[in-house]
């Protein structure tokens, strides 16, 4: 199991919103791939998955705020 | 920082989309960094946080005058282009500019309020309202998307702008009024020797190899 979590933005972001998920639970996903848009005032932050796996759990919905650091979602290892 | 400089023209907003995320792969495989300069056809775009009562016309009234709208994925609300603006995307590696996503609007801004002082036009900050600001009127917006620290989206100047066009929309969620470079020099300005003072301040400000 891994965890997707929301990456420090810079100086001063404390907070981000889920602008959308590219992803769903079951899906399969790659190291590279963006798999939620966060967004923050003026800017968009694509997150990637950071590993290879299945997508067990979404944490946090789309339209909701969360503390950089939040657990985003958990990806179950697959070979 | 290594970086390229293209000047697209008048193009279609969809198809500048496209050559953004085109510049966004080839960043990341090949480390050279793409400014991007060009002006849109009339269109309104809206960003994530765009709110449906910033547009202040139905979008069929919209549509009729010939101005499309787009759901985009850049931060902000909603923004006009049309011809007369000068719009920058700069694809920039932000790892090379400490991974900050303050720091690179701060930035930004820098680069807006630096081309228009070489106007004699004195703009400023305005504490969270992202932009460039000229006696309370809005002259230069600032909106960005990010992926894998790569940038896209970017900045739009008013240079001649049609300004009654942005009756349309409460720009970026606010009640403001825009200004443009044309009208605080009472002139229609060169949008040539705007793209090249851009140019210049870009280079200095991010430390660009041409």
């Amino acid at each position: 199991m891994s965890q997707v979590l929301i990456p420090e933005l810079g100086e001063g972001i404390e907070k981000a919103v889920v602008a959308c998920w590219h992803c769903k639970v079951g899906d399969q996903v790659y190291e590279e791939d963006d798999i939620v848009e966060l967004v923050t005032d003026k800017a968009t932050f694509n997150v990637s998955a950071g590993s290879k796996g299945v997508v067990k759990q979404i944490l946090i919905p789309e339209g909701k705020e969360a503390q950089i650091g939040s657990v985003l979602a958990i990806i179950e290892a697959s070979t | 920082m290594a970086c390229e400089i293209e000047d697209l023209g008048l193009i279609d907003y969809t198809k500048a989309y496209a050559v953004q995320m085109d510049y966004v792969q080839k960043v990341r495989e090949n480390g050279i960094q793409r400014l991007l300069l060009c002006e849109h056809p009339a269109v309104l775009t809206l960003g994530r946080m765009t709110k449906k009562e910033n547009l202040l016309m139905s979008s069929g009234e919209i549509l009729d005058q010939g101005v499309n709208i787009h759901n985009i994925d850049r931060g902000g609300d909603v923004t006009l282009h049309s011809p007369g603006q000068l719009v920058v995307y700069p694809i920039f590696d932000l790892t090379h500019y400490g991974k900050d996503l303050h720091a690179y609007l701060s930035k930004l801004e820098q680069v807006a309020i630096d081309l228009l002082k070489d106007f004699d036009i004195v703009a400023t900050r305005f504490s969270g309202r992202t932009g460039a600001w000229v006696g309370g009127k809005k002259i230069v917006s600032i909106g960005v998307g990010v992926r894998k620290w790569i940038s896209y989206h970017g900045l739009a100047v008013n240079v001649n702008t049609d300004l009654n066009l942005f009756k349309m929309i409460r720009p970026c969620g606010l009640n403001i009024q825009m200004t443009s470079i044309a009208s605080l020099k009472g002139k229609n300005i060169s949008m040539q020797q705007v793209k090249d003072l851009m140019i210049k301040n870009f280079i200095k400000s991010f430390q660009l190899h041409i």
